[in-house]
This record gives structure tokens, sequence and C-alpha cells, in this order.
């Protein structure tokens, strides 16, 4: 299964990288589903939400993607990012653990359950300048194109763009930190 | 905000790309060596006598320990900046330099009468050798540590020790054209302690500085 994951996973990053957004978009979701089912085995005591640590990796995923060099595999990346941002999620709540590489290969992709608790996104969402925020929102939460958003907003579609780019980004940097 | 809608938003981002990680490196080292030439040339210089220099042993070993260095701390630190990539066989590299540095010695203690050791351990410039390598080498590990931040490293703080070596090696081989103390049992000493200090500083900037 692990096989067929990464020969997947990587031709669909590759994509991504080439400019298929309908990859990228596929890549996203099967990425949050394993890391969904890592987070949930590794996280037994409560006080780490995983769903938080699943949105952080995939910010960590979007803003680092440059790091992954195609022609390696691609899983050994993405759990080596979520192991990372697990391991921050619980030493910011005060806690140690250790997460060992090798039971990664045991970990079995989970569907969504959202529930409605607050998020760590949403305050880091909020720290943000108001045309990022609303920018931002606007295209995550309202699920409106860039030229929508562009539209409503009275920007240019560049605007919304470089907006929508500096405003991912602070999130990931200011993620969990306040 | 739920996890669809944080993908939406990405996906939307996609079209933006950095530069890959292999490439910025190259980039960076040119500028850690830029600017460390800048400084040299700027301060200390290069020894007059450097073109006769060059033909004698100690003189060039000192250059074969440090590029020995900066190769493997290069190898080993583009590993680092990715996450799961396998650092395995760029520490085991980490060796080379040091033992270049062990074996010289060896050979020098054979080779100089125990009387000298003293006097070739001390040197003349042990001062400078001390003050000028750290100073060549804090230009390149700021550039190092940006680098870092930049990639993905999941031990900020090797990494940033990693960075050090690096800054330092880069520093020490400007250096050495400029040093008059050539015998190993002087490099061992007084480069090992000021290569030592750039890689304090640099796990110290790897803790505070490299966050991702």
């Amino acid at each position: 299964m692990t096989g067929k994951d990464e020969a997947e996973l990587s031709g669909l990053l590759r994509a991504a990288i080439a400019g298929d957004e309908r990859a990228y978009a596929d890549f996203l979701h099967r990425v949050a589903a394993l890391v969904r089912g890592f987070a949930r085995r590794k996280i037994v005591q409560g006080g780490v939400d995983p769903e938080d640590v699943v949105q952080e990796t995939l910010l960590a995923i979007h803003v680092k993607r440059h790091t992954w060099r195609p022609d390696a595999p691609v899983l050994p990346w993405v759990y080596a990012i979520a192991r990372f941002k697990l391991i921050d999620a619980f030493r910011r709540r005060g806690r140690r653990i250790e997460v060992e590489i090798d039971e990664i290969a045991e970990t079995f992709a989970e569907p969504a359950a959202e529930t409605v608790s607050e998020r760590d996104i949403n305050r880091a969402l909020e720290g943000l300048p108001p045309t990022q925020r609303s920018v931002v929102s606007s295209i995550s939460v309202d699920g409106h194109s860039i030229g929508e958003t562009a539209a409503k907003l009275g920007v240019s579609e560049t605007a919304v763009r470089v907006s929508l780019h500096r405003g991912l980004a602070a999130i990931a940097k200011r993620f969990g930190r306040q | 905000m739920r996890t669809e809608d944080l993908i939406k938003a990405l996906d939307a981002d996609a079209r933006d790309k950095a530069m890959p990680l292999g490439k910025a490196w190259w980039l960076a080292v040119g500028m850690a060596v830029a600017i460390a030439a800048a400084v040299f040339f700027v301060t200390i210089g290069p020894r007059p006598d450097i073109m006769p220099a060059m033909h004698t042993m100690r003189f060039m070993s000192k250059f074969v320990f440090t590029l020995a260095l900066v190769a493997s701390a290069f190898a080993l630190i583009r590993a680092l900046s990715i996450p799961g990539a396998s650092t395995r066989r760029a520490m085991a590299w980490m060796i080379t330099a040091p033992a270049l540095v062990v074996l010289a010695v060896v050979l020098e203690l054979f080779a100089v009468p125990q009387a000298d050791w003293g006097k070739r351990l001390v040197g003349s410039n042990m001062m400078i050798c001390m003050s000028f390598i750290p100073l060549i080498g804090i230009g390149p590990l700021a550039v190092f540590l940006g680098m870092l931040r930049y990639g993905a490293p999941t031990r900020p703080v090797l990494a940033g020790a990693v960075a050090g070596l690096l800054a330092g090696g880069l520093s020490a081989t400007f250096y050495a054209a400029h040093c008059f103390d050539d015998s190993p049992l002087f490099v061992a000493t007084w480069y090992t302690i000021a290569i030592a200090f750039l890689t304090l500083l640099g796990a110290i900037g790897g803790r505070l500085f490299v966050r991702w």
C-alpha cells in the first residue's frame, strides 16, 4: 500500500510543480488523510488536536515545497514534516514526546471528521492585516476563486495573488505561536 | 477554518514558485565566498610570499584540511535542510577533515624534533588566527543560517552547528592564505578553536532563528 501511495503521491506532486492545479489539490487531500491518520495514532492523550497538526503540516508542506527534490521519494519528506510539526505542537503545550519514524509505515489514511472546535489556524488568520485576511478567508472559507475575490474586493487579480501568498506565509509562520 | 477550506487557499496559491533548494544553496555559497573574500582582502589579505609558499607542502596542506571541511559540511547541510533526507553518508564524510588533520599532526611530530613542538604549536599568529577566522566567517554564517530558514531543517540546532562548520571552513581557507604558521600543530589547535567558536555560534543561531 505504501509503495502505491508513494508512486501516486510523488506523481501528483511532480504534476503540481509542473503547473497542474488539479493534481495539487488531489495531492493535498491525500496528504491530509495520511497525516490525519498519523496524528490520531500519535496523540493518545488530549491537549493537542490532531486536525491542528494536519493543517499546520499542510501549510508547512505548501510553503516548503521547494525543498522536495522531484527525484526523491515524497512520503519520507511528508512524514518528516508531519513529525516535526507534531513534536512542535506538543512542545508548545509543554510536553515532550518521541515520535519513532519506523512506526510511520503502520499509519493508514483517515477520512476527515470535521469538528467545529476553535482552530489554531483561525487565531493566526485573525492576526493578519485586514487585506490579507479578507483575501484568505474569501478564497478558503467562502470558496471564491481568485477572479471572484478580485471583483468583490475591487482590486486586481495580481493583488489578490500577492495578498494570498503573503497571508498564507504569515499564517504558516505564526501558526500556534500566540 | 476547515481543512477542506485551507486546501482551497493553498491550491489557489500553487502558481507561486520558489527557487529549488539545491540551486539556492549554490547561490548562497557564491554569496558567502564573495563576502568572505571581501572581508579578507580589505583587512589582512594574503601573505606577501604566497607564491613561493605554494611550493611547500605544509602551506598547501592547510587548504586540503579546510576544503575537505567545506566540501563535507556543504554536503551535510544540504541534506539537513531537507525533511526526511538521509544524512548518514554525509555525516560519515565529516570525519575526513579531522582525520586528515590528525594524520598531518602525527607526521609533523615525526618530522620535527621534540624541542620545537611547542614553538610550532604556539606559532606567531594565534591571536590574529582566533580573531580573523570568526571575523571572516561571520558573514557567511549569517548567509547559511538564512538559507536554513529558507529550507526546512527538522534538527535546527544541529543544522545551525553545521552552518558554523561550513562558515568556519570557508573562512579558514581564506585565512590560511594569510597565515605564516603552516605547521599542522598550529592548525590543529588554533584553527580548531576558532572554527569551534563559529560552530557554537551557528548552533545558537539555529536554536533562535531557524524556525519554520
